[in-house]
């Protein structure tokens, strides 16, 4: 019970973490709180990514001193940084509408904004 | 470089030349404005020109597949690979090739409208910059065979596609649209990811032909199914999920809601994609199930689209909601091909005939709707306003706006011979040997859009002249173009329907039902 809660620790974090995101996304009010939610869902993403790549006992794919050719395939690590590069990109483009937001209604409440109807 | 080594290459200049002319358009635009707008026309030309050569090369020799980075672009399994194609392989078959039809031809009008309709806007280097990204990230949607490639391209297309929404602050209105639509699209592709993430964790692949031919249809695939549906049908403004299309349609220059209508439907066609190619016959013990919920989607899509438009008052939110409704027809139509997949004699009988309406009206509605979005542009860029209570008697002095919108407008409501017609037509046929409650509702909702039109068609262009409008005149030359190509496109599209249809739409419904010819068009074999 005890081994297989620490085999999927990684997987349980990612859970709590994916919901924490989620939870913010869904009830906070504040944009730059909505964003941090965001910025949370692609860590737990992130996270996910990476222990879906795990194997044990496997040998990074670096030849040079190599104890054995046999490696691992890095594409699950690829994958994760490709995509932290594009929720950097996401969060800094969010964070400047969010920023726009403020100047041009005085707050960041997205019950205030809503000049947008229909 | 020689003739024969670009054609070889055509996949993968279909994504470096947009995105080399995208990062490089700040650089030529600081030189001066007339070197950019030769520069943004010269790369438009060129992206379009490809992408059509690489369609005409598809529908005359087969399917192309495109290899990045191995010792031949057609090695898809090299020899020390273990049968698992592990490079970043384009797979364009023919309904690929069809998706980049519409995204060159509308891509190249919209672009030579904006050269003139945006003219007078500051920050013009930043906005052919992500025109330019977002033409990138719709090509390599439709052209690219990996999972994760898709997702990459799903991202880029958001980001450029919020950003341009958002260009023009508007009094911030227009950046609180922007970061509603990047709000869902991050959810969305963050759900995406997942789901690749699902795939890869089983199968070690990503290639989305390998993975179809190892899928098991296990719970965590069942998980994965819904993580890719429900975004992609949210990006795409299916109803229940439409609601940041009218917002976002609304605000975003005019020029880009054209051409964010031609990214929505490469959503639509990576739904279809993951539906028919990647889970196919996996889904065969319900294929009714699975055809239904499309069904559903859409005959919601369109009638809510439809009601929802006839109340508004501003012409960029009416023709939003206009665009909900007609994608409501082509999940109809591909709906019905989806529900009868397992039963040969339905299937023959009316389904492919239903999926070949679906398709066809894919590349009408990006034309027509296109053209749409550009006469609403057209008549804001004259008067400065959208509001259907404030114009009027605009036919007087804007004439040629005005044919451009009656085309517009009589193709979207089915009339002949415009090409609404041709492809509401196939749905309505088949459609009603599969269910004819369904295609009544389909009827019905293109009267309604007709209704909604003659109304929006006589409180701008008709009545008398009115003195406000007195310095209204015909738009220029290179608008006129763009829309003109459009207006040209759904007229020739109407008159010749089945060359069309036989030409180009069959190949790509024989593309989708047919999952083996994908996958063994990269895995060798049948």
């Amino acid at each position: 019970m005890l081994r297989h809660l620490i085999i999927n620790f990684p997987l349980i974090t990612v859970v709590v973490v994916a919901f924490l995101g989620l939870a913010a996304m869904m009830f906070k009010r504040n944009i730059i709180k909505i964003l941090m939610g965001v910025s949370l869902l692609e860590s737990a993403v992130n996270l996910f990514l990476v222990a879906v790549g795990y194997r044990q006992d496997g040998i990074a794919p670096i030849f040079t001193n190599a104890p054995s050719t046999h490696m691992v395939l890095p594409t699950v690590q690829a994958l994760t940084l490709t995509s932290i590069v594009i929720g950097v990109a996401t969060s800094a483009m969010m964070l400047s509408f969010a920023m726009i937001l403020y100047k041009k209604y005085g707050t960041v409440d997205i019950r205030k904004i809503r000049k947008l109807k229909g | 470089m020689t003739i024969s080594s670009i054609a070889q290459h055509l996949p993968a200049l279909l994504i470096a030349v947009p995105l080399l002319t995208a990062f490089l358009t700040p650089l030529v635009g600081g030189v001066n404005r007339s070197l950019r707008v030769l520069w943004v026309f010269l790369g438009i030309a060129a992206t379009s020109a490809i992408g059509l050569a690489l369609a005409w090369k598809v529908f005359t020799y087969g399917t192309v597949i495109y290899v990045f980075g191995a010792a031949s672009v057609t090695q898809t399994l090299p020899p020390d690979s273990g049968g698992i194609p592990i490079r970043i392989i384009f797979e364009v078959d023919a309904f690929s090739a069809l998706m980049i039809v519409i995204a060159s031809l509308s891509a190249f009008a919209i672009t030579i409208y904006s050269l003139m309709s945006e003219s007078e806007c500051s920050g013009q280097d930043g906005f052919y910059a992500l025109l330019f990204l977002l033409v990138v990230g719709i090509m390599g949607m439709v052209a690219t065979g990996d999972l994760f490639n898709f997702f990459v391209f799903l991202e880029i297309s958001s980001l450029a596609g919020a950003a341009l929404v958002a260009y023009r602050v508007d009094k911030g209105v227009a950046v609180e649209a922007g970061l509603k639509y990047a709000l869902l699209s991050t959810l969305g592709a963050l759900c995406v990811l997942i789901a690749i993430g699902l795939l890869f964790a089983q199968y070690n692949v990503l290639n989305i032909a390998a993975l179809a031919s190892r899928l098991q249809f296990t719970t965590l695939d069942k998980i994965a199914l819904a993580l890719l549906v429900v975004p992609l049908a949210m990006k795409c403004g299916a109803v229940p999920m439409h609601f940041w299309t009218p917002d976002t349609y609304t605000t975003a220059p005019s020029s880009i809601t054209a051409l964010l209508v031609v990214s929505s439907q490469a959503s639509l066609y990576a739904l279809f994609r993951i539906l028919f190619s990647l889970y196919g016959h996996l889904i065969h013990f319900s294929y009714a199930t699975f055809g239904w919920f499309v069904i559903i989607l859409g005959v919601l899509s369109m009638f809510v689209g439809v009601t929802m438009a006839i109340p508004q008052k501003d012409v960029k939110r009416l023709m939003a909601y206009h665009a909900v409704s007609q994608t409501g027809y082509m999940l109809l139509g591909v709906g019905v091909g989806l529900a009868v997949l397992g039963d040969r004699t339905a299937l023959n009988a009316y389904g492919l005939t239903a999926m070949a309406g679906g398709i066809f009206h894919i590349i009408n509605h990006a034309m027509y709707k296109g053209l749409l979005f550009l006469t609403a542009g057209a008549v804001f860029y004259r008067v400065g306003t959208r509001n259907l209570n404030k114009l009027g008697g605009l036919g007087h002095t804007m004439p040629w706006t005005m044919v451009f919108f009656m085309i517009g407008a009589l193709a979207i409501a089915g009339i002949p011979p415009f090409n609404g017609f041709a492809s509401k037509l196939l749905i309505y046929e088949s459609v009603f040997r599969f269910s004819p409650f369904l295609s009544i509702i389909a009827m019905v909702v293109s009267i309604l859009t007709l209704a909604s039109f003659v109304k929006v068609f006589h409180s701008i262009f008709m009545g008398p002249r009115r003195e406000e409008f007195a310095a209204a005149r015909e738009v220029p030359p290179a608008m006129m173009l763009g829309m003109g190509l459009l207006a040209l496109v759904v007229v020739l599209f109407g008159l010749i329907p089945q060359t069309i249809i036989d030409g180009l739409i069959m190949p790509c419904v024989t593309a989708l039902v047919d999952r083996g010819a994908y996958m063994a068009s990269i895995l060798g074999g049948h």
